[in-house]
């Protein structure tokens, strides 16, 4: 059992997420983070699709029931496991009574926290990811509160020491594609587009980040009719201010796509805290998909290196 | 044949998009497609919209651009899917607090609150597509009398159950969302149920009637 002493501002559960629904209007949900999903998971010996917690700006304090192996990754926050300090991006033992807390952090919006053996939550349409809006999945289908008890799972694995891996990086130049509306968009508003730094709003969420900048204006008027949506795509509202869809968007939409930002990047945006500057950059089919190697050459890359540890 | 703009949005979703207008033949074209695509390995997941569809390529390595041209193929050969239209009955109680708007929407239509519940309660819908929330269904069919626009000041809550009018548009809210649509009733009826198989009380290609319950106008 995990003991939920103080929520934050918000944790849910998540996943990957709740693949092949979205024909009936159902949201993918799942960790924003991905890659600080998995490698949490892959810390802890678990299943790389095992529910985790998302924790938004730390704040956070959890006391565990029974001993076993945690790993915290994501945002750079200052954690404790009783006083003692917790690094990010480590699997380290905990006691049963040991209270975890995590305060704000100094970098990154977004805590990953997995636990060796899961988190024993009923998956729901094949996922256990939270979904906020329909209110169902992941706990209760709601964030957490303090005092929710949350079952854990049967430890799988035993470990002999601690262990860490070097967390991928982020930054806020986001790789995009041009949307398939780009050319209905002005010269002006097509270079402002990658030209001009946009700010993250404080009404971003989970559905979608909304950025403020310069108007984008559109050469043509038409009017679309609504279309299927996935995360990453930018679409323009008339008021020209683009929005990022994230893991909880609407499963269609009519607004026009003046970008894509590519599957690796992502994560870089989930971890973007409100109000900093965020660049586009214009990329290429081939960069994108490249990209998208890379970096699940460097997750292989943390699964190998844990599995060689383990052994030696 | 209606011709069709296959493009990539993203690296992995492949669109097919139809030249307007819509029309019911070619959406049931795009549900026939739907199905076709759904039993293909490499697609992960198929999303119909008016008068469009998008495909989510299961492994976008493996030659995404290849997709757009299969797609168009497909489209060619796909055939109007005219499965038997399931018949499914909405009772809806008109007027009252579970549809505040009704009295408006009679206003703009120059007609009594009566009339507008026996032109709503009268015609079949057809479902083009689920969007929007789990289990919001796209319906066309709304009598031109009836078409309204949105409210000027969007509700932060429309109350799941609503029954709504937004512009050419009818629809049911199935849970609890901001919304700018006229509400003219409310049905006790669940649209979505996550512990259901399938989740979701309607599909692409139902042919949908609203019942007027005697509690409310009729």
């Amino acid at each position: 059992m995990l003991n939920i002493l103080r929520a934050g501002l918000m944790t849910s559960v998540q996943d990957r997420g709740r693949h092949g629904w979205r024909q009936y209007g159902i949201s993918l949900s799942g960790a924003l983070d991905e890659p600080s999903m998995r490698t949490a998971n892959m810390l802890v010996g678990n299943a790389e699709n095992s529910a985790v917690l998302e924790i938004v700006l730390g704040q956070f304090k959890a006391e565990f029931r029974r001993d076993g192996w945690f790993a915290l990754t994501g945002a750079s926050c200052s954690a404790e496991l009783d006083g003692q300090p917790v690094w990010t991006g480590w699997r380290l033992p905990v006691k049963k009574g040991q209270v975890l807390s995590l305060s704000m952090p100094t970098r990154g919006m977004r805590s990953y926290l997995a636990v060796n053996g899961g988190f024993a939550i009923d998956a729901m349409l094949g996922s256990h990811s939270t979904d906020l809006k329909a209110a169902f999945g992941g706990w209760q289908g709601r964030k957490l509160q303090d005092g929710d008890q949350l079952p854990l799972g049967k430890p799988t694995r035993r470990f002999g020491h601690r262990a860490g891996v070097r967390q991928l990086l982020w930054g806020n130049r986001i790789r995009a594609l041009p949307g398939p509306e780009y050319n209905e968009f002005t010269h002006d508003a097509q270079d402002a587009f990658w030209r001009n730094p946009w700010q993250l709003s404080p009404q971003s969420n989970r559905m979608g980040y909304r950025l403020q900048g310069s108007p984008l204006q559109r050469s043509v008027a038409r009017e679309l009719l609504s279309h299927g949506l996935v995360p990453g795509v930018v679409q323009v509202p008339p008021n020209g201010q683009p929005i990022v869809l994230m893991a909880d968007a609407q499963t269609t939409g009519g607004y026009p796509r003046i970008a894509c930002v590519i599957e690796a990047d992502l994560y870089q945006l989930a971890q973007i805290r409100l109000g900093e500057p965020i660049h586009f950059i214009r990329c290429t089919l081939e960069e994108a998909l490249l990209a998208k190697q890379q970096q699940q050459r460097s997750l292989d890359q943390i699964a190998w290196g844990l599995a060689h540890e383990d052994r030696s | 044949m209606q011709r069709a703009r296959c493009y990539l949005l993203g690296e992995r979703a492949v669109v097919l998009e139809l030249e307007p207008p819509v029309s019911l033949v070619s959406q049931q074209r795009i549900w026939g497609l739907c199905q076709r695509l759904q039993q293909n390995e490499q697609i992960a997941e198929v999303i119909p919209g008016m008068n469009n569809l998008t495909l989510l390529l299961r492994d976008p390595q493996l030659k995404a651009l290849d997709a757009i041209e299969r797609l168009q193929r497909w489209w060619e050969e796909s055939e109007v899917l005219l499965a038997e239209p399931r018949q499914v009955e909405i009772p809806v109680v008109y007027g009252g607090a579970g549809g505040p708007d009704l009295a408006e929407v009679a206003r703009a239509a120059d007609l009594t609150s009566q009339q507008v519940v026996e032109l709503h309660s009268s015609a079949d819908y057809v479902v083009y597509f689920i969007g929007f929330q789990p289990g919001f269904p796209y319906l066309g069919g709304l009598d031109e009398r009836l078409h309204t626009p949105r409210r000027a000041e969007p509700r932060l809550v429309v109350p799941g159950g609503s029954v709504g009018i937004g512009g050419s548009q009818t629809g049911i809210y199935p849970l609890a969302a901001p919304g700018g649509w006229q509400l003219i009733g409310h049905t006790p009826l669940s649209l979505f149920d996550p512990q259901q198989q399938p989740p979701t009380l309607l599909r692409p290609g139902d042919s949908v009637r609203f019942v007027p319950q005697r509690e409310g106008v009729c």
